[in-house]
């Protein structure tokens, strides 16, 4: 059945992306503002992308949070893989429904709490604060949103694939590497985007985490705004959305062409 | 040549010569999953080359049988040997036994090739004799057409021969069929059970079936083992089952039957004399031990019960009256429900070798049921 689409319609729908995506829109704009005040319009420029080249402190924090992003999202969807496949494939083990529990419960946990805690903890131990104490703290709360996301791929997944692998001759390790892996593909890469996207823009737990030489790029940005909003900021924000949805369009394409392609060679 | 029973006579027959050396065999295998008790206590015996079918309603242990055999499952008492040699202890990815799965299992990300080529690859066999197996095996089930196509391009007949030649590509002792025909239509698995039979024969091959389609079976395999609860209650050959079952619930499972509850009047050696509770009288071939006075059934099949307007010669024995209640014609022969006096109804069929009969039996007639000495059997369970 088709529903006729109301003036309701339109206008909710324009109203609820409005919502979204005004001030990002807005944010993208000024960033071209020629006039350094944020607030009026002083014609068009590229002049604060230049600058911000010439911005050492931007540009350190930027690669400092990309390569937190990147380790960190690394080593939690290896980590978090493999607990999925622990908490779906071992089946019924005492405490598991805890485990199971337990996984879940930092994604409702308050950022502040986790951040504090990692905090004592890595001065209970004595742990230089840097980049390396950054990566931990984001890899032990991402890892369970990769967790989450493996897990619900894997109770899909046919069980009986994994057992022909092993009655072909394959040993478990290499049954999980060519088939398990592969077919589960997809929801790994998205629990990797997902960190990924988490760690670029963090700014509690980092803020809690961190020590000299390892300001991430919300950071800065947080400590710049409080000082004044300057067109650079913009840029940089400019950069980054754009760069997140460079990343979503590609994910999503590439599961879409790997669902659909087999399908409409066969029709 | 000596009298045998069914139609067919079988010259492939190891389990009847006491010298042959099974190839598979349980040992007291039990398997208990919690409290549910899934295989109990259960011996059984396969030969090499047999072609052996495990039949019995869903929930009777036959897959955990066989998945025991796979090594997906471990016995929770009891030994399986192959040739032999305890299989206890070696993972599935080790046991020279290859399996087909009810689902087929092909793996989506890989083309048809690749699939059968699986096994082969964990082997490390040279890439050029890969080639020639997968070649062989795709054309052995008609399927070198489609070699580069991914399995979601395929039919389900066409999905299923796939999975076949994934399972034999590896030259296993022994080849596990889990509902291998289920997901097919009528027609398609028809002819699939007789493709599955010559290869059976072509490859020589020990091939182990699960199903709960008695005529599956029945036209498939040397020998079934009949399970009910965990446990194996018949296993022979199929005209054995059929024509010689152990117990009302094999009887009852294959085929459709007609049951009498009796007690033993006198045994004779040659007969055994049965008085019924629906009133008439039985003389049955012995053999079977039965003593008098013992309460036990008789089994007769439809196709054995003659019906008739005129009483039979001799009607105080192996005939009985009725009414005919309900008749179904099924063109190549006609079906009649006839009620009893004491109220059952009886099942008798006949094949329609004429196309004219000039007193045809019809609704509410008077009818006689009656059968020879060696029609029916006595069941003691």
């Amino acid at each position: 059945m088709m529903r006729r689409f109301t003036a309701f319609n339109l206008v909710s729908i324009v109203l609820g992306f409005a919502f979204l995506y005004l001030p990002i829109v807005l944010l993208v704009i000024y960033s071209f503002n020629a006039s350094r005040l944020v607030t009026v319009w002083g014609g068009f420029s590229t002049k604060w992308y230049a600058s911000l080249l010439e911005n050492e402190a931007i540009l350190d924090a930027a690669w400092v949070t990309l390569r937190v992003g990147l380790v960190s999202a690394t080593i939690a969807t290896v980590l978090g893989t493999m607990g999925a496949v622990a908490l779906v494939r071992r089946g019924r083990f005492f405490g598991r429904t805890l485990f199971t529990g337990m996984i879940m419960a930092p994604l409702v946990m308050p950022e502040v709490i986790t951040g504090l805690s990692l905090l004592l903890l890595f001065v209970a131990v004595d742990f230089d604060r840097g980049f390396w104490t950054v990566t931990i703290a984001h890899i032990s709360f991402s890892m369970c949103f990769v967790a989450v996301v493996v897990q619900s791929r894997l109770v899909t997944f046919d069980r009986s694939l994994e057992e022909a692998a092993l009655d072909l001759g394959a040993t478990p390790l290499r049954a999980f590497v060519q088939v398990t892996l592969p077919n589960i593909f997809p929801a790994v890469a998205a629990g990797w985007m997902l960190a990924f996207t988490l760690s670029l823009d963090d700014l509690v737990i980092a803020s809690f985490t961190t020590g000299p030489g390892a300001t991430t790029l919300p950071m800065k940005i947080y400590s710049q705004v409080r000082l004044g909003v300057t067109p650079e900021i913009n840029a940089v924000c400019t950069i980054l959305v754009a760069l997140v949805t460079l990343g979503v369009l590609t994910a999503t394409i590439a599961t879409k062409a790997r669902a659909f392609s087999p399908q409409a060679e066969a029709r | 040549m000596k009298a045998a029973l069914g139609a067919v006579r079988r010259s492939f027959q190891p389990w009847a010569d006491p010298a042959a050396k099974p190839f598979i065999t349980f040992r007291g295998v039990t398997k208990r999953f919690g409290q549910f008790v899934a295989v109990d206590n259960q011996t059984l015996e396969i030969f090499e080359r047999e072609f052996h079918a495990l039949l019995g309603p869903s929930g009777c242990g036959k897959t955990t049988l066989l998945r025991m055999l796979a090594g997906f499952e471990t016995p929770s008492e009891g030994d399986i040997l192959l040739e032999d040699k305890p299989l206890a202890g070696v993972p599935p990815h080790r046991r020279p036994v290859n399996m087909m799965f009810q689902s087929y299992a092909l793996f989506p990300h890989m083309s048809v090739e690749a699939n059968v080529a699986f096994g082969l690859k964990q082997d490390k066999l040279p890439k050029s004799e890969i080639g020639d197996r997968v070649a062989d095996v795709l054309k052995l089930v008609k399927m070198e057409a489609f070699a580069r196509r991914k399995p979601d391009q395929l039919s389900g007949g066409q999905r299923q021969r796939v999975a076949l030649a994934r399972a034999i590509a590896k030259r296993p002792k022994v080849l596990l069929l889990d509902e291998p025909l289920g997901a097919l239509d009528k027609k398609l698995r028809e002819e699939t059970q007789f493709e599955l039979i010559n290869l059976q024969e072509t490859l020589g091959l020990t091939f182990v079936i699960v199903t709960h389609d008695q005529e599956e079976a029945m036209t498939m395999a040397d020998r079934i083992s009949v399970m009910d609860h965990g446990r194996i209650v018949q296993v022979a050959s199929p005209a054995e089952i059929y024509e010689r079952p152990k117990s009302r619930y094999v009887a009852d499972f294959i085929g459709s039957v007609n049951i009498f509850e009796a007690e033993v009047d006198n045994v004779t050696p040659e007969r055994i004399h049965l008085a019924t509770t629906d009133g008439f009288d039985v003389a049955c071939d012995a053999d079977i031990a039965a003593a008098k006075g013992q309460t036990v059934w008789f089994a007769v099949r439809p196709e054995k019960v003659r019906i008739s307007h005129a009483a039979p010669a001799d009607a105080g024995i192996n005939a009985v009256a009725g009414e005919v209640w309900d008749i179904a014609y099924f063109g190549d022969m006609t079906l009649f429900n006839v009620r009893l006096d004491s109220g059952r109804i009886v099942r008798a069929s006949a094949m329609n070798a004429a196309r004219i009969v000039e007193q045809p039996i019809t609704w509410e007639d008077r009818v006689w049921l009656s059968w020879s000495a060696d029609a029916g059997v006595v069941l003691l369970d």
